[in-house]
């Protein structure tokens, strides 16, 4: 299985989207380049804002351009948007429930760049939020339609996004749509929910998995708050042997914790497997390589469904189709990062 | 400079009623933030009695009990921005940073006939919007700022999109001195002079006293003005009970953001405050003696 590969897929389409809208603005925090800005800075210099490396300041004037009937978009990397200026994104921006833009960039274990720049934990910060949306795109297609999704929305909205060299997984014309899980196989053995690059992740052995005559409910999600699509509920009621989670992203509170949540609110009594950082700090080093050392991979994931059945299935390493490689020093990037 | 010895009368008058309500008020409930009162009367009373330019409110209008929190498309809520009249390109815009303030700023808007005069009677009362630390439900607050030190950052971004829609009026901000121990407070500093904000207006209750007691046993702060002259700022340095002197300096004209620096008294006009110096953030009363004191200090006031 290989997937094209766009290159850059937010740089060229956000200035297109925002051809015809006056209201949406830039903020940048230093990271121009590295979140696939520099271009829309150049097209739009009027609209776009240097806030220097001062967060908690960009916040607060995010808040008060959209106050004044702005969109603010803000873009840099995930763990700058919530950690720093925590207080800022909540009393500033979602108690008034402004709509503000935060595009975060280096969801999870995705860079190098070491725990400083792993945002791990920023959905189960961002789901305790009242008034916050949660969107993460898990290919070129939903990085490049997720844009309407959030100028849709009437309140702030948090987004996962990708860059760099990204899969098209999903048909270009299958877009994003909101709180809508895309249900990309339906099996009653098995009911597995991945978010993110995690889902590119889960089809290098979904089909293995079901050649092994395994049946599987896969669902992609993209809308993590709210997480009402009626749609996994089906999915998980159907579960007979038990439900895998598949996220990049610490398994405390985020899309491990939201399915749990609604199967022990609804009594659906499978066990739950959640795949993810096990309630542990990650390290700089490949993508590859951390998805590997924490057990987040395709290997994990035969390994949980093997538990569910409670029975091996004798798939060998080597089976599993290749881990799509993505080079640190790709050219795509404005740095290794 | 002008003659504005009208204009001082009223705010003169003002000034008076502020102190004279927060005293009032202290005394029925055994507490409130006294010292604010005394510092930032006057500074208070010349924003909303002669400096800012509001539309006028048709008559005092009734504090709303509350009405709920803002939520993802509910277009319904009304900020306490309303107490300053209907917002317009050419009118002023007022955020308040220290929320702790609230009850201070609920008397300037009592005084200015912009809430009604009950309104005191539903401080910090169970389901009213005139709370202990104003939000943005609170008369007077259109922003919430109660986790100091975000107003100054809130407003730039208000200034820098009146700035892009071409508006003519000011968008002033009310901080307190403790907000310069914050590092946000410095991030914004540099931001609204790199943005070139040549309408925004601070100005500043430099009372030198915060929670724990005098400012410069907690984290001192001076010298003040060289530091804020030092991001490119303008700044205007008075005597905080000056009204003359803080109605000369908020005309000031400048291509940058403009700060007005308010050195004032946190006893004055009330000097039994003095008493229990050094810590004077709330006034909450020891024994009955000492609130027959303020009783008896109250009965002055209003003579």
């Amino acid at each position: 299985m290989s997937y094209e590969i766009v290159v850059r897929p937010h740089q060229q389409n956000f200035i297109d989207w925002s051809l015809d809208k006056p209201k949406v603005l830039v903020l940048s925090a230093d990271l121009t380049n590295s979140c696939e800005v520099a271009k829309w800075r150049d097209t739009y210099p009027d609209r776009f804002f240097s806030m220097g490396m001062a967060e908690q300041n960009m916040l607060g004037f995010a808040a008060g351009l959209a106050r004044e009937g702005f969109e603010p978009w803000l873009h840099t990397f995930s763990v700058f948007l919530y950690r720093r200026p925590l207080d800022q994104l909540q009393m500033s921006v979602a108690y008034p429930s402004l709509k503000v833009r935060l595009v975060g960039f280096l969801p999870g274990i995705m860079t190098p760049g070491g725990v400083t720049h792993q945002a791990i934990e920023d959905i189960a910060i961002m789901r305790a939020i009242p008034n916050m949306t949660i969107l993460e795109v898990g290919d070129a297609t939903e990085a490049q339609s997720v844009l309407d999704v959030a100028h849709s929305i009437d309140g702030p909205v948090y987004i996962r996004q990708l860059r760099g060299e990204v899969s098209r997984i999903f048909p270009a014309d299958e877009p994003f749509i909101f709180n809508k899980a895309r249900i990309l196989s339906i099996g009653t053995d098995i009911t597995l929910i991945t978010s993110g690059v995690m889902t590119e992740e889960a089809l290098r052995v979904v089909p293995l998995l079901q050649e092994h005559g395994v049946t599987i409910s896969h669902l992609h999600i993209s809308t993590l708050k709210p997480f009402t699509d009626p749609a996994i509920i089906a999915a998980l009621s159907t579960a007979k042997h038990g439900v895998i989670t598949m996220e990049n992203h610490t398994i405390v509170g985020g899309l491990g914790s939201a399915v749990a949540e609604i199967m022990a609110e609804r009594g659906m009594g499978v066990p739950l497997q959640r795949i993810g950082l096990k309630d542990t700090y990650a390290h700089g080093a490949s993508q590859k390589f951390l998805m590997s050392e924490y057990e987040m991979d395709a290997a994990a994931l035969v390994r949980a469904v093997e538990t569910a059945l409670g029975r091996k299935l004798n798939i060998l390493e080597t089976e599993i189709h290749a881990q799509r490689a993505v080079d640190v020093h790709s050219s795509a990037k404005a740095e290794a990062l | 400079m002008s003659d504005y010895s009208e204009k001082i009368v009223e705010i003169e008058r003002v000034a008076k009623g502020i102190r004279r309500r927060v005293l009032e008020h202290s005394i029925a409930n055994n507490g409130g933030y006294m010292s604010q009162a005394c510092s930032s009367a006057e500074l208070l009373s010349s924003l909303y009695a002669g400096i800012l330019n509001f539309a006028p409110v048709a008559k005092p209008i009734a504090p709303p009990p509350f009405f709920g929190v803002p939520e993802i498309g509910v277009h319904t809520y009304v900020t306490g921005q309303q107490f300053h009249g209907e917002p317009g390109p050419n009118f002023d815009r007022l955020i308040s940073s220290p929320a702790h303030y609230a009850l201070v700023i609920y008397s300037a808007l009592i005084e200015t006939a912009r809430l009604r005069e009950d309104g005191l009677d539903h401080f910090n009362k169970d389901g009213s919007t005139v709370e202990l630390i104003g939000a943005e439900h609170s008369p007077g607050f259109e922003t919430t700022t109660g986790s100091l030190a975000q107003a100054l950052s809130q407003a730039g971004g208000i200034a820098l999109g009146r700035k892009l829609k071409g508006e003519q009026g000011r968008t002033w901000v009310f901080m307190s001195d403790g907000e310069f121990q914050e590092g946000q407070t410095y991030e914004a500093l540099q931001a609204c002079v790199f943005h070139c904000l040549d309408k925004l207006r601070v100005i500043v209750d430099v009372n030198m006293g915060q929670c724990d007691g005098p400012m410069e046993t907690v984290m001192g702060i001076e010298p003040l003005q060289d530091r804020i002259k030092a991001f490119g700022w303008e700044v205007s340095v008075v005597d905080g009970h000056d009204i003359k002197a803080i109605l000369a300096a908020s005309e000031k004209i400048t291509d940058v953001p403009h700060m007005i620096l308010c050195y004032t008294d946190p006893v004055r006009g009330l000097p039994l405050l003095a008493e229990r110096a050094p810590v004077l953030h709330y006034l909450r009363f020891t024994s009955p003696d000492e609130r027959a004191k303020y009783e008896a200090a109250y009965k002055e006031l209003i003579k």
